[in-house]
């Protein structure tokens, strides 16, 4: 079985992580913008950040062979920083139409405050005048109504909620987001969000229509292998392999492949998405058949003894 | 005709009618003085709009561009590098502006975009005026845009010092691209580059590494000395493309102990008439 990882800051991990990501079956992933656990004082620093993400990340992704893409906005904590924040809205544009930017994202509440409220507004404004998708973060506390709000406003700026994927969502707040139409991701995370457990009952209530998970990964205490290790315990768990396929892959690239940015021949063909690229690394699992129904792999840290 | 011109008939004559008139719409755009950010955004939609297919010009087309621009050899472009180079040269004539934008745009630049920049630099005004930018091209870690500035690109061997110009053949060996699409290498050789290429050579022997055959190309004319006894080692314990290497390399010698190691094992070499030819399949069969 292959996977998509649609939320994952791969800029904050190993190339370890990478290996490993490719061994269990990950064969491409979304990386947002989002901020890097302090504030950024600077808008230079907002620049190389997006810089990196359209640039040398998704090559350093392309040697460990997945496929990197990435969605471009200013997130809701550093909206905060208004002053900053009018100067990041000015070099979105920059990036927005670049090649391989999936959605405008991660955007959306933290706190709920009037700025956030305003550039969010704004950024789903530049959505619609590039015809973009949009990825929203939802806030971890007040959470509920953060999602509905979220979503009122999305409503209200007159987007389509099939081209909104609102994220990390759980027990409470997917039925609304599915009613409405919205994509419904979520996020696995020790701990915090959601555990494969929970989604796994949530996957038997809900089905596979318009849902997905990813392992929003970063800096902090997460892992890079959720979404396989998840799609393993759903088949343990008696999921129908259609239903694990879908949450786990089909239907990320079903609600982001609305850009045109992401397709599945990036990885099938073979053939390194972009040839330029001179792809050099390992060639597990490009070109193979999806087995539906095959246990993931998840590796163990295997050292090797010595350096050769 | 001018390349720039050129470019346009090339992509009116590839692209589809909305492709087409998308670009030359974008085109009319920057003549009339667009906006920084507007020609921002405009280039990097290219792709979304005139793909990445290849430009796969015709020999008579390839012959058109460098009879407009001496050296200019773009065989390997796609559509969606023409369209932006097209896009950036329409832009501006100024050779300060289109500086300062090609900064702007680089530091900005996603894999795709960057090759198509550092492609277009025989194409923009005040040519001398790119040389940091082409430096800074060949530090990229990105193997695809280093190659971009180093090979088919006339510019490097045009504009480099030879410092810049060093460090360009020296990473080409460093990173595994050969040194034969290099524009200008022969006519660029120097003492120091010999000097730098040997000492690399010394330091992959002492790790059991190979060593590419084409790297002799760029020491044979310095070859006397100690460096004799790197020829007579690849003479003696070389592969059969090091000891054609090695043969090819000191033909190019003037020193007399050069001619003298030739003569000793010249019967290894063969007589190939066009060594550059031999280079080229040196660089391809060696690895």
């Amino acid at each position: 079985m292959r996977f998509i990882d649609p939320h994952i800051h791969m800029s904050a991990r190993t190339t370890d992580d990478y290996e490993r990501m490719a061994a269990a079956g990950i064969v491409a992933v979304i990386e947002p913008a989002f901020w890097l656990g302090q504030p950024r004082t600077q808008v230079g620093t907002f620049l190389d950040y997006l810089s990196s993400l359209v640039g040398w990340e998704r090559f350093r992704a392309a040697q460990f062979g997945i496929c990197h893409y990435c969605t471009i906005g200013l997130n809701s904590k550093e909206a905060n920083n208004e002053a900053l924040a009018e100067q990041v809205m000015d070099v979105l544009p920059l990036y927005l139409g670049k090649e391989g930017v999936v959605a405008v994202g991660e955007i959306g509440y933290d706190d709920q405050t009037a700025a956030e409220d305003k550039y969010y507004r704004a950024q789903l404004q530049l959505a619609l005048d590039l015809g973009m998708l949009v990825q929203v973060h939802t806030p971890h506390r007040d959470k509920k109504r953060g999602t509905s709000r979220s979503m009122d406003v999305a409503i209200e700026m007159g987007l389509d909620p099939g081209s909104v994927v609102i994220d990390h969502n759980n027990e409470e707040t997917v039925q609304e987001v599915l009613d409405r139409g919205f994509w419904a991701a979520f996020t696995l995370y020790p701990e915090t969000k959601m555990g494969s457990e929970r989604f796994v009952e949530i996957a038997r209530r809900y089905g596979s229509t318009h849902i997905f998970i990813d392992s929003s990964a970063d800096w902090g205490k997460s892992d890079p292998l959720a979404v396989p290790k998840t799609a393993r315990l759903m088949l343990e768990r008696g999921i129908p392999p259609a239903d694990v396929e879908a949450t786990c892959y089909a239907n990320a690239l079903a609600a982001f492949g609305q850009s045109g940015q992401i397709k599945e021949e990036h990885w099938l063909s073979g053939k390194p998405r972009d040839e330029r690229l001179l792809y050099q690394g390992n060639s597990v699992l490009r070109g193979q058949q999806p087995r539906v129904g095959d246990l993931p792999v998840i590796p163990e840290r295997d050292e090797p003894p010595v350096i050769k | 005709m001018k390349p720039l011109d050129l470019l346009g008939i090339w992509l009116a004559a590839r692209l589809p009618e909305s492709a087409a008139t998308w670009l030359l719409t974008g085109i009319d755009r920057c003549r009339t003085g667009i906006a920084d950010r507007d020609l921002y955004l405009l280039i990097s939609l290219v792709s979304r709009h005139v793909g990445k297919t290849p430009l796969a010009l015709t020999e008579a087309e390839l012959q058109a561009g460098s009879a407009s621009r001496p050296g200019w050899n773009p065989r390997d472009w796609t559509l969606d590098q023409a369209a932006r180079v097209h896009l950036l040269g329409a832009s501006t004539s100024d050779g300060a502006v289109m500086s300062e934008r090609l900064d702007r745009l680089c530091s900005a630049g996603e894999l795709g975009e960057l090759v198509a920049y550092y492609r277009g630099l025989p194409l923009y005004p005040d040519p001398s005026r790119y040389a940091l930018r082409a430096a800074e091209g060949i530090r990229s870690n990105m193997r695809a845009v280093f190659e971009a500035v180093a090979h088919r690109n006339p510019y490097p061997a045009e504009q480099l010092n030879e410092p810049a110009w060093n460090q360009l053949v020296l990473k080409a060996l460093f990173v595994g691209s050969p040194l034969h699409p290099i524009v200008g290498l022969d006519g660029r050789r120097n003492p120091t580059l010999a000097r730098m290429l040997c000492d690399y050579a010394h330091e992959r022997w002492a790790a059991s590494r190979p060593v590419s055959p084409e790297l002799w190309r760029c020491v044979g004319p310095f070859a006397a000395g100690p460096v004799l006894d790197d020829f007579a080692r690849l003479f003696e314990r070389g592969t059969a493309d090091e000891q054609q290497a090695a043969a090819l390399a000191l033909r190019e010698a003037t020193d007399p102990g050069a001619a003298r190691l030739l003569d000793l094992h010249a019967h290894r070499a063969g007589d190939r008439a066009d060594s550059r030819l031999e280079w080229e399949r040196l660089a391809t069969a060696g690895n």
